[in-house]
């Protein structure tokens, strides 16, 4: 362990302090903050434990209103304490879109997207990046570093330069251009892995004991985790403070899936959301092509096998999704459900959000948008439920997989008369 | 004689060890000696039915276990097992 500073040398003294430690989510044991991901016990996850008596002394919506246009609004439930410096490129407090064209085409009066792409480095991952850097920096860490399918990478790369810290980021050796020019730019290291993203995360796993560097991802998981739950929080807010019926988000390990939902009890439990009548459904989307909790889900079982990826969603391709089981169990009490989308289905899910709505998602968009239209295709909603699905990446990031210039596409002679030969009014 | 890599957590349990020789002819008898050289291995690595933990990965020479052959999958010289984690969850009972 780098030399950290303790708490009270953070606080300046002793004073009531919301984060209380980190509690095993299968066995209960508790641990004082560290980087450390997993049980000594039990191998199993690690979360944040708070003391929700101290947050309810001080949070409410009008205390979340005066904050800051970001997710740090939410600071009173995010694992970094007030006194501490924050590392922030003004993520989160994206917009939640009401998506009429899209909306009346699958049937749904109320369908929103929270556009999660509008990030500093264009994907949701810069919530989770934002508490993870900070929380290093404030731990005396002078390296992060990540094990990534490229969007990871392009966030901890950005936020090390914010901060000041040395960067190692380990991506498959596949991994789109876009995302690798997006990540280099600030100048990490950048480790090309031979193998999957499952292969760089086992790797990545390992190398922990080795180096004293905060892996966002996988030692400073537990805190990296909670910056998910703004997601949830900003779309209650944005909905007047109202919890919305259904919730359509790609799975990739399923981590933030699992903050959703633990988001979902905080608004509730504090009282920011008014009690509903049953909680919002979770339901998430995953590609045919790497759907290892699609096929625990239909199978009715919590045990994942783990499979080899080959789909062009490779943002959400994770073959052995390490909050899988959670996923399954989460779905199933919540009403919502696993579903899963072919290739094509995807391209169709990225080219219907950009025709109908002027968005432009990336493949694991495309997962999402697919389910969604598959889903109200099939049936699922009357039509009145407020359904909220969640837009992670842009499309900036994977153009590959969408024709050049789209299919209108024509070239002329800068003529008249060859615009009106070639050009359809 | 076959080596365990053991994850920096464990380690208390290893006497600081970060890695243990052991020699056997599956992964099970190979664990039943790294538990009997170091006690408590077993208990942290197997539930109670004698099968890896839902939270652990144990790879063979880079191989998951769990995609191969499981605890009977054979052990040779020079092999090399490593205690992995499941990053937040993970893993998966057979």
């Amino acid at each position: 362990m780098p030399n950290s500073p303790t708490k009270s040398e953070i606080s300046g003294g002793p004073r009531t302090r919301r984060v209380k430690g980190l509690r095993c989510r299968e066995c209960g044991a508790e641990y004082q903050l560290q980087a450390i991901h997993f049980c000594q016990a039990c191998f199993g996850p690690l979360d944040v434990a708070y003391d929700y008596e101290v947050i309810r002394q001080v949070i409410s919506r009008e205390r979340i209103q005066r904050g800051p246009a970001s997710m740090w609004r939410y600071r009173d439930l995010l694992p970094i304490e007030d006194e501490a410096p924050i590392i922030t490129l003004g993520e989160g407090f994206t917009p939640l879109v009401k998506a009429d064209r899209l909306g009346a085409l699958l049937g749904l009066k109320n369908l929103y997207l929270k556009n999660d792409s509008m990030n500093p480095t264009n994907s949701f991952k810069d919530r989770v990046v934002s508490v993870a850097v900070s929380w290093a920096r404030v731990h005396g860490y002078e390296t992060i570093g990540c094990a990534s399918t490229g969007n990871l990478a392009n966030s901890v790369a950005a936020y090390a330069a914010r901060a000041g810290l040395e960067c190692y980021v380990f991506v498959p050796d596949d991994t789109e251009e876009g995302k690798l020019i997006a990540t280099g730019v600030f100048e990490p290291n950048v480790v090309a892995v031979r193998g999957n993203y499952d292969d760089v995360n086992r790797l990545c796993s390992q190398l922990i004991d080795e180096q004293d560097w905060a892996f966002c991802n996988i030692n400073v998981r537990p805190y990296y985790a909670e910056g998910s739950k703004t997601l949830t929080f900003e779309t209650a807010e944005q909905l007047g403070w109202e919890l919305p019926d259904e919730i359509i988000i790609p799975i990739a390990s399923g981590c933030q899936f699992v903050r959703h939902r633990r988001a979902i009890q905080e608004l509730v439990d504090l009282g920011l959301v008014d009690k509903p009548d049953r909680l919002p459904r979770l339901t998430g989307a995953q590609a045919a092509g790497c759907a290892p909790v699609y096929n625990a889900w239909r199978e009715g079982t919590e045990q994942i096998t783990p499979v080899r990826p080959q789909t062009i969603a490779r943002s959400i391709a994770i073959g052995n999704p390490s909050d899988g089981p959670y996923v399954i169990r989460i779905a199933r009490e919540t009403g919502g459900v696993v579903e899963a989308v072919t290739e094509e289905e995807i391209v169709d899910g990225m080219r219907l959000l950009a025709r109908t709505e002027g968005i432009f998602t990336e493949t694991a968009g495309g997962v999402t948008i697919g389910t969604l239209a598959k889903l109200a295709r099939a049936g699922r909603w009357s039509g009145e439920e407020v359904v909220v699905a969640y837009i992670t990446g842009h499309g900036l990031k994977t153009p590959e997989v969408v024709p050049l210039g789209g299919e209108r596409r024509v070239e002329i002679e800068p003529t008249m008369r060859a615009f009106r030969e070639k050009v359809s009014v | 004689m076959a080596v365990f890599r053991i994850p920096g957590p464990l380690r208390s349990l290893s006497g600081g060890e970060s890695t243990v020789t052991v020699e056997a002819q599956d992964l099970r008898t190979a664990i039943d000696e790294l538990d009997s050289r170091f006690p408590g291995f077993k208990g942290r690595l197997l539930d109670d039915e004698g099968q890896p933990r839902q939270f652990v990965n144990l790879f063979l020479n880079e191989e998951d276990v769990r995609q191969g052959q499981g605890l009977s999958s054979p052990v040779g010289e020079k092999d090399e097992i490593a205690i992995v984690p499941a990053v937040a969850g993970g893993g998966l009972r057979r």
